[in-house]
């Protein structure tokens, strides 16, 4: 019988989960219904009640790991709280949340615990079941029923596979933004304290940093990706490049919409080679085969290709239109749903007139 | 004062990423082995990094280690080679992002501890803190925790040396934004991101020095097999991508605008 540990975190507050801590518990919450299985549920946190107190309707069995050390992410402090909570649970199946904190340390866990994982996983099913819906379909012919499957992407969001593994105890670290976090009234938690002996704590953190002064344009949270291409920095019908024009514009729709800003690498590589360059684009903002698949309800992209490396930033964008001046663009071949034939420099300064009209 | 260091690079290769991908029973790639290979873009900054560091701290050297096929490996090293100064530690295994991970780090980490010459004490393993096949981010850390190593850093963008052997460091974590620690020194782990370097210009000179060294090591790259460790592919497919595109060619700035903002605002 499977016996299910979900691992959890809180945030830079110290007071709460982190939204990916909160949605592995909705999903171990799932798995553990369909498979009535055990659920444990492991909390590291300075102090471990307020988000205790938060998981006190799961009626999960609590365990956590508490003090000074355990509040900064940090290898050594979170794979020792870790490999503490896994050991005291004793448990087949462990999930994790894909924060940047649990992605540096979870498979260091699975190695300590003799056990094994898989990574990026998006969906999980306690038996076997296809994939409806998917193309070019290979069926692995000789897979026999097991407990759980997993879903997860392979070559940078480009090849969908189902997996499953018979060795125990299996870590499956689950990408953000799969599930809706777990919500439910705060009540009074009974949390078991596990004990670690830490060894020599050679890391510091010393604090976060924004990578340049001004505007924050990536916000993993907006309900809209804008998405721009090398285009804005290449010559327009006039014979000139309007870098700072196209800086302008830029901003203003993202100050009017709230949106999260990406960019295509050869935009962002632009900067290395000399070339003018957007100044608040950094290797940050980069999507598509070598940056981020963001997850957003909504996408425009401007002045981009549609070449498979692009399209891959947008996998897990639900709604995409673009605007582009070739009307061949890879994007009018299945990937948008709706794409502009036109200069994205007017489209753009009419639509954020319209954007701060309605605003005002 | 500088600081002389031993960097390991782990690196693998990759298909092209402008290349057609096609599922294939295994499972694996359809015309895996003919199809154009690059080393993995995030490792390839990490080789990057790895050389800018070696050259600002004299004595250091740079091995870079790579699994896969052998033809394909002398392949993706003709480019390579020109780029950056390293020795090459080749093993003939298997290409593909669908090996298991666990098995890979294992023999990855038997290579580097039995490397002739390595300091552990100074060691910095570098490489990409995501592939562009299996993409699952864990090898280097499993690598990294089978030679003993508990300080150790994901979706690096920055390491500055200080002059007492420490290092700070820049990773990425949500929101955008970097995490900044300070490391006491090597050993250390760095899984890099972009980083901040523009991929080097062939320089022919460097790639001759490099030939010396590798096409020897080629011919004796050891053979590795990966156990699969209880790892099993239900089924692996390309995305269900198609959708009907509306192509809008005969609409004004103004009326693109007006149907944008009711699309931007509409729940």
């Amino acid at each position: 019988m499977e016996s299910i540990l979900v691992l959890t975190h809180a945030d830079d507050t110290g007071a709460i989960l982190t939204k990916a801590s909160l949605e592995t518990v909705t999903a171990a919450l799932a798995l553990a219904a369909r498979l009535s299985a055990p659920l444990t549920i492991g909390i590291v946190a300075a102090d471990a009640t307020p988000p205790a107190n938060s998981l006190a309707a799961t009626g999960s069995r609590l365990l956590a790991v508490s003090g000074e050390p355990f509040a900064q992410p940090r290898y050594a402090t979170d794979a020792a709280a870790c490999e503490a909570l896994c050991r005291a649970a004793a448990a087949t199946i462990v999930l994790v949340p894909g924060s940047s904190r649990f992605t540096r340390i979870a498979a260091a866990v699975a190695h300590r615990l003799h056990g094994f994982i898989d990574t990026h996983i998006t969906s999980i099913a306690p038996q076997m079941q296809g994939a409806p819906g998917l193309a070019s379909e290979t069926r692995e012919s000789d897979s026999p029923p097991s407990a759980v499957e997993a879903t997860r992407w392979f070559y940078r969001q480009r090849i969908e596979a189902v997996l499953t593994r018979d060795a125990r105890p299996w870590f499956l670290l689950l990408d953000a933004g799969t599930n809706a976090p777990y919500a439910a009234e705060p009540g009074s938690a009974q949390v078991e304290q596990i004990p670690v002996t830490l060894a020599e704590i050679r890391t510091t953190v010393t604090g976060l940093r924004s990578p340049q002064q001004g505007t924050q344009t990536i916000r993993p949270d907006a309900k809209l990706l804008f998405v721009a291409g090398a285009g804005w920095t290449k010559k327009q019908p006039d014979g000139q490049t309007h870098v700072p024009e196209a800086a302008d514009l830029i901003l203003g729709f993202l100050r009017s919409t709230s949106a999260s800003l990406g960019s295509s690498k050869s935009l962002v590589d632009q900067g290395g080679e000399g070339q003018s360059v957007l100044p608040f684009l950094t290797h940050l903002n980069q999507i598509g085969q070598t940056g981020a698949t963001p997850r957003h309800p909504k996408g425009l992209s401007t002045c981009c290709h549609g070449e498979e490396p692009h399209v891959v930033g947008w996998r897990f964008i639900a709604e995409r239109r673009a605007i582009s001046l070739d009307p061949n663009c890879g994007w009018s071949r299945g990937k948008a749903d709706v794409v502009y034939v036109a200069d994205a420099f007017q489209v753009i300064l009419k639509l954020n007139a319209l954007l701060t009209q309605a605003q005002s | 004062m500088p600081i002389p260091l031993h960097i390991v690079v782990c690196a693998g290769i990759v298909p092209d990423p402008l290349q057609t991908l096609e599922p294939i029973t295994g499972p694996g790639l359809k015309n895996e082995m003919l199809l154009p290979a690059v080393l993995d873009p995030w490792a390839a900054s990490a080789l990057y990094e790895a050389a800018a560091l070696a050259a600002k701290n004299p004595g250091s050297k740079v091995w870079l280690v790579s699994l896969g096929p052998k033809a394909k490996l002398q392949q993706v090293m003709m480019t390579i080679a020109q780029k950056v100064p390293f020795e090459l530690i080749p093993i003939d295994g298997p290409i593909g992002g669908f090996p298991d991970a666990h098995s890979t780090a294992a023999v990855l980490a038997e290579t580097i501890a039995a490397l002739p010459g390595l300091d552990r004490s100074r060691l910095l393993l570098f490489g990409g803190w995501e592939s562009a096949n299996r993409g699952a981010g864990v090898t280097l850390q499993l690598v990294g925790e089978r030679l003993g190593i508990t300080d150790q850093f994901q979706g690096v963008d920055q390491i500055t040396l200080r002059d007492d052997g420490s290092f700070e460091v820049l990773e990425r974590v949500e929101g955008g934004k970097h995490q900044v620690s300070v490391c006491l020194g090597a050993p250390a782990v760095l899984g890099w991101a972009t980083g901040n370097l523009a991929e080097p210009r062939n320089n022919p000179q460097i790639g001759m020095a490099n030939m010396r060294t590798l096409m020897p090591a080629l011919q004796k790259a050891k053979p590795a097999t990966l156990a699969p460790n209880g790892l099993r592919y239900v089924s692996v497919a390309l995305p269900k991508q198609q959708r009907t595109t509306r192509v809008v060619k005969d609409l004004t700035p103004d009326e693109i605008a007006a149907e944008l903002a009711a699309w931007i605002g509409a729940e």
